[in-house]
């Protein structure tokens, strides 16, 4: 469903992608983890093709991404710091992302801003949101459309314990229907739960991209932070000690 | 009505088969940035400056052609300073909004012209509002309307500019900083250039090339312009005979209404090229 071929993205002298290549389809959730600055959310971001690769090639559905913007209709993005006019009223936020979507007979998914009980706060404007609650504005955003691909930039950090849990049992019922999930996230229990595979970047590249059992059967361990701290030690010792 | 459906376009047909966009998305744009300007208050209050100004000039001067001489002299400074960096701010800030446009299913250009489109009709609206209502009602006559018309154009271009200034740089301080140094070299520098020029080279003919060198300067254009409506070439001698033949000709007029478009296309066309190929 989504091939990366081969892209490389340069910041100044700073190489943030290197060559990375990378196939996903449908009832695949992947995380993608790796240490700050490898690359994660250059990735998500030539995805939704807000950063243009210097080399490579991006597939949507077999068509090269670039040509027509059309693609994201299918793709819902929360971002990591979700960032929105500060003039505008939530409910206003809601409305004009319904109005400019609008063309395609999408179905209407509100049920987070029903467990975030939003709608008692569209009259607030954005400005006086605190962050935790624009992330909820964020992730009620994203799954506003139902799309097939979710992108979701660290969909839980900010958020406090209940809404988080409420955020993950979305997440858990949406895989049953057979979407694609890209998640980063630093919480190693959270990614634990929601992800069926594991993508490892360091410095644009791609280290392993793993099923989940595969990983733990591999290093012996249950748990995917243990796992995974157990695979960082041989690759990058020099940092660690 | 059915027949209609019945036989729709053969281009619009294939759209559809593909990936439909959401329709006029542009227009939807510049819809949701004209209400977000309008809620800054920022131009209500350019507005009533205009109004102020306006008003004031046509009051004090008993003459309403003299009082518009005034009142362009007021416009071709602050009209530029104003198009080009408020313009430029609201750029800036409106960057949250952009990025937001940018991860829906929008073109970068439909994001980037309805924007555009989104500011510049604020703009003016404002300066239709607040000098056409006046030139209206104090003076009523076509030069009136040409005045209007050429702040028009003018506020496009210098917005244009601003497009252009903000793509160029995607530090704030800097954008704004090469917004006012285009609006200095525009409305200053070059004049004083021009003079210098014109004075050292005194010895030479040298209509001819002013002439072309007011092209090169979207205020100029529209100061010529205004003068020539307003008579005041009469008391520019032998150059103002020469420029009242050739800008006062159809050849002319039509040159410079080129220009103008030129001012307006060519930076936004610039600002396009380079903006689908950013880095958000």
């Amino acid at each position: 469903m989504l091939q990366i071929q081969n892209i490389s993205k340069t910041f100044g002298k700073f190489k943030v992608l290197d060559q990375l290549d990378l196939h996903v389809g449908r009832g695949q959730a992947v995380a993608i983890i790796g240490p700050n600055g490898a690359g994660k959310t250059t990735l998500i971001k030539s995805i939704l093709g807000m950063v243009v690769p210097d080399s490579g090639a991006i597939r949507f559905q077999g068509h090269p991404i670039g040509q027509d913007a059309g693609y994201r209709r299918h793709i819902g993005y929360m971002p990591q710091i979700g960032r929105y006019p500060d003039n505008m009223q939530v409910g206003q936020l809601f409305d004009m992302m319904r109005d400019l979507r609008q063309g395609a007979a999408e179905t209407i998914d509100e049920e987070l801003i029903q467990a975030y009980q939003l709608d008692a706060i569209f009259s607030k404007t954005m400005r006086t949101l605190s962050g935790g609650t624009r992330q909820k504005v964020s992730a009620a955003l994203a799954f506003l459309f139902s799309p097939p691909v979710m992108i979701l930039d660290e969909p839980t950090a900010g958020l406090d314990p209940l809404s988080a849990e409420i955020l993950k049992e979305k997440i858990q019922r949406e895989k049953q229907q057979n979407k694609l999930f890209l998640i980063t996230s630093h919480i190693m229990s959270d990614l634990e739960e929601l992800a069926t595979e594991v993508l490892y970047l360091v410095d644009g590249k791609i280290v392993f991209f793993k099923t989940l059992e595969a990983l733990k059967l591999e290093t012996g361990e249950e748990r995917l932070g243990k796992a995974l701290a157990r695979i960082m030690a041989g690759h990058r010792p020099s940092q660690l000690s | 009505m059915k027949h209609f459906s019945a036989i729709a376009l053969p281009g619009a047909a294939k759209r559809q088969d593909e990936q439909p966009l959401p329709p006029m998305p542009l227009l939807k744009i510049a819809k949701y940035v004209v209400y977000d300007i309008l809620r800054s208050r920022f131009v209500l209050a350019y507005l009533l400056f205009l109004v102020v100004v306006s008003m004031s000039f046509f009051n004090l001067e008993s003459d309403p052609a003299k009082g518009m001489m005034s009142l362009l002299n007021i416009i071709l400074i602050v009209l530029p300073l104003v198009s080009i960096v408020f313009a430029t701010i609201h750029l800036y800030n409106a960057y949250e909004f952009t990025e937001l446009l940018l991860a829906q299913p929008l073109r970068r250009s439909d994001i980037f012209l309805g924007q555009y489109l989104g500011l510049a009709l604020s703009l003016c609206l404002a300066f239709g509002l607040g000098v056409g209502v006046p030139v209206l009602l104090y003076d009523g006559s076509l030069r009136g309307g040409v005045l209007v018309l050429c702040g028009v154009l003018l506020t496009l271009a210098f917005v244009s500019l601003a497009f252009l200034s903000t793509v160029l740089s995607r530090d704030k301080a800097r954008g704004i900083g090469i917004a006012l140094l285009l609006w200095f070299l525009c409305t200053i520098l070059y004049d004083g250039v021009v003079l210098m020029a014109m004075f050292a080279f005194s010895d030479y003919p040298l209509e001819k090339a002013v002439m072309a060198l007011t092209f090169l300067n979207p205020v100029d254009l529209t100061r010529i312009a205004m003068l020539l409506q307003l008579d005041a070439a009469a008391l520019m001698g032998y150059t103002g005979a020469l420029f009242q033949h050739f800008f006062g000709s159809a050849l002319g007029m039509g040159l410079s209404m080129l220009a103008m478009l030129a001012w307006i296309v060519g930076p936004l066309a610039l600002a396009v090229r380079i903006f689908r190929r950013k880095d958000i």
